[in-house]
């Protein structure tokens, strides 16, 4: 990394400058928008700034986990689609997409989001099982966070489908709303040089030395947590970081309860 | 005698298969071709008719070097004899030690004290092969390393309206901002200058970019300028002149 | 030959295609890009490109090379597809390709690669094709010389009758015979670049059934170049 350019953004920053005009702790417009996949049980789609995200809740049903007979069971999916930005090659899942996936799904089980014994047809031989699959349309940057809000979104717009004899009526909804108690929202927090920032450009997770995704709950306890980048973070970068992700958090909720 | 029609106006945007002409007397140019007794467009531009010769001027598309051009690079290899630039295009070009710099660079020398990896540069085009292969020099006025500032992508095809008639367009958004500011025509521009400065800066470049195929773009990047800076720009005679847009259609690549 | 099928559940005329909706400049990062929309059936195309070629042993001295890649969402169709390419999405790949190719130029970028990615969110029928017509307005949006857009539908034959454009519940009758016939064509010079077929036909039938189509085809032209220009207002 052009280590002159990253010392630009740097001074600009301690200025309270970001590249595309914004403060530090501003969010670019998000817009969201639910129930768009005719397919799907449940589905949005994530505006913000140009980061563009789609999520879509597909429902079935399945042996619960042996450790769990008596619960639902849940999995994020995610895939960085080499449609969405030219730097994502076809092929198997990278680490990257995974760590996508892995981090929205902690928040979302971690927070009990979804009320998975609710969920239990019949103890320890059927459950159902919620599949939610989030995709970038467009990336530039903020994909976990921006992913996160089109996973709740969607989770919030699924409804259930009609089952007859232990197997789901495949395009048959029911009015019935998939039972979602909470809303964990996953918020990273970028740290370049001295300077904590939200919601970065792809430009701007390029000069990043650490990152922190914190899911936050309604109550403001935290669900899951991720760090992310090189360089290391001390007690004072986490504590800040986990304060500024709080805050943040309402606004974002805010933002998804609007759309629903 | 053959039905001769055109079907469309200087300054449309057309696009591919799109019916310009009928009639053999419409001679097709670039971006057009001949079917039958028909002028198509084949790539999606803005038309431009001289006389009886229908061209276009594309919009869209990615940077194909051309021997003269003037564009910013980024070091991606130190080579035994030189340096590999990314030029934006998808053909990167050799930057040979002999052009590298007007001092005497001795053999076994250390490369990376010239260009490091990562360094942005503006260069000139020397030679382009038929297998594109690119050949570019820092020598010359103009040609230097750049330090500092910030770097982004344009659109290829809207430099000429970025940079405007005698370079009047990016000369008063310069005057604006008090940036120094620097457009390849590879669609890569360096800007320096306060923070704040360099977002008006790079705002008014994106409006140039959306804007650039219709008219009173210039008013329309003068008022930006003047809303957002809180301060009149004063036109010089030479700017006022070409604020007529039409003029500058000229100035884009065919 | 006299047929059954003498009206289509879904109301439509026999030439009628659902309704067509399609922009262009959809994805920012992209170099082209498109959505396009027929009934509930959608695609987005992205186009990067010309670019570097990897790998490099793939590479063309003489031109350019397209290369398309077909996917659908995990979620864009009623049971859930396992995401991944399939054999299924790598043929329908690969027509793709072969589709478009006909009318793209792309001597002037020797050893690059021009790649389109094509995207399915949501399906109901005649996939492939929306994805064609996609790609055709993405390719074209990114300024790539082409002599003229590729427009794609599926043309059917129900019990004898010329249908165009199958949706879901049609494709899956089972008391009565389908043939599913998708097709791409140069509106210009009517030249077909996409035939594929499932089913039973006769020769005239299908013959019959592609002269029909052919107005459509052209009509579906419009509807991409429009989403062109409109990106241009």
């Amino acid at each position: 990394m052009n280590q002159d350019l990253k010392n630009h953004i740097n001074e600009s920053l301690k200025k309270g400058v970001r590249l595309d005009g914004r403060k530090k702790e501003e969010y670019r417009n998000i817009e969201i928008k639910v129930g768009v996949i005719a397919t799907a049980e449940g589905s949005a789609l994530v505006k913000c700034g140009d980061t563009e995200v789609i999520a879509g809740v597909k429902m079935t049903v399945g042996e619960p986990y042996p450790d769990s007979q008596d619960q639902g069971t849940m999995m994020v999916g995610s895939e960085l689609l080499p449609l969405s930005n030219p730097n994502f090659e076809s092929g198997p899942p990278s680490i990257d997409s995974i760590e996508v996936a892995r981090v929205i799904d902690r928040g979302i089980r971690e927070g009990k989001a979804i009320d998975t014994k609710k969920l239990c047809i019949r103890k320890g031989e059927l459950v159902w099982t919620v599949m939610i699959d989030v995709l970038p349309i467009n990336h530039d940057g903020n994909l976990i966070d921006v992913g996160g809000m089109a996973a709740l979104a969607a989770l919030k717009n699924t409804k259930m489908v009609e089952i007859e004899n232990d197997k789901i009526v495949a395009g048959k909804r029911t009015e019935e709303s998939l039972p979602v108690n909470s809303m964990p929202i996953p918020i990273t927090v970028l740290k370049i040089g001295d300077n904590l920032i939200v919601d970065p450009t792809e430009e701007e997770e390029e000069v990043l030395d650490a990152r922190l995704t914190v899911s936050v709950l309604e109550d403001d306890t935290l669900c899951a947590l991720q760090k992310g980048g090189d360089a290391s973070l001390t007690t004072k970068d986490i504590n800040e970081m986990i304060d500024l992700a709080i805050k943040k958090s309402h606004e974002i909720r805010d933002k998804i309860k609007e759309a629903l | 005698m053959t039905n001769e029609k055109l079907l469309v106006k200087d300054k449309d945007v057309v696009v591919p298969g799109e019916v310009l002409a009928e009639g053999m007397n419409y001679l097709p140019g670039n971006g057009t071709y001949r079917l039958n007794d028909k002028v198509l467009a084949n790539r999606l531009g803005l038309l431009v008719i001289e006389g009886k010769v229908l061209k276009t001027l594309p919009l869209a598309g990615r940077y194909l070097p051309r021997s003269y051009d003037i564009v910013i690079g980024k070091v991606i290899d130190i080579l035994m004899s030189g340096w590999r630039f990314e030029i934006n295009s998808p053909y990167s070009a050799v930057l040979p030690l002999k052009d590298a710099s007007f001092t005497y660079i001795p053999k076994g020398a250390d490369l990376s004290r010239y260009f490091e990896l990562d360094d942005y540069a503006v260069v000139k085009v020397t030679n382009v092969t038929s297998q594109n292969l690119i050949d570019v020099t820092c020598k010359g006025p103009g040609l230097h390393k750049l330090r500092g500032g910030r770097i982004i992508h344009v659109n290829t095809n809207k430099v000429p309206r970025i940079i405007g008639k005698k370079g009047s367009m990016v000369s008063m958004i310069k005057r604006a901002t008090d940036c120094m500011i620097i457009v390849g025509q590879n669609g890569i521009a360096w800007i320096s200058g306060q923070p704040e400065m360099e977002v008006i800066t790079v705002n008014a470049i994106q409006m140039i970019e959306e804007h650039s195929h219709t008219s009173g773009l210039t008013d329309k990047v003068k008022d930006y300028l003047e809303k957002a800076t809180g301060r009149k720009i004063e036109m010089t005679a030479e700017v006022a002149e070409i604020g007529e847009d039409v003029g500058n259609v000229e100035e884009m690549r065919e | 030959m006299a047929s059954k099928y003498t009206k289509r559940d879904n109301g439509r005329g026999f030439n009628e295609t659902r309704p067509i909706e399609a922009k262009a400049g959809v994805i920012k990062k992209a170099d082209g890009s498109a959505w396009f929309r027929i009934g509930k059936t959608t695609a987005f195309a992205a186009v990067y490109g010309p670019r570097e070629m990897h790998p490099k042993h793939a590479q063309d001295p003489k031109t350019g090379v397209l290369r398309c890649n077909y996917n659908m969402m995990p979620f864009s169709t009623e049971d859930r597809v396992r995401p991944g390419p399939s054999r299924r999405s790598k043929e329908i790949s690969m027509v793709s390709t072969k589709a478009i190719l006909p009318v793209v130029n792309l001597v002037d970028f020797p050893n690059a690669a021009v790649d389109v990615f094509i995207e399915l969110t949501e399906t109901d029928a005649g996939s492939r094709c929306a994805g064609i017509c996609a790609a055709s307005i993405a390719l074209a949006d990114a300024g790539i010389t082409m002599r003229d857009m590729i427009a794609a539908v599926s043309c059917g034959v129900v019990d004898h009758q010329a249908v165009v454009d199958l949706d879901g519940p049609e494709e899956h009758m089972h008391d009565i015979d389908v043939a599913d016939i998708p097709i791409a064509m140069v509106p210009s010079t009517e030249e077909i670049t996409l035939l594929q077929m499932d089913g039973k036909v006769s020769k005239e039938e299908l013959l019959k059934a592609i002269e029909n189509v052919k107005p459509v085809l052209k009509q579906i032209a419009e509807v991409q170049r429009k989403a062109l220009k409109d990106r241009y207002k």
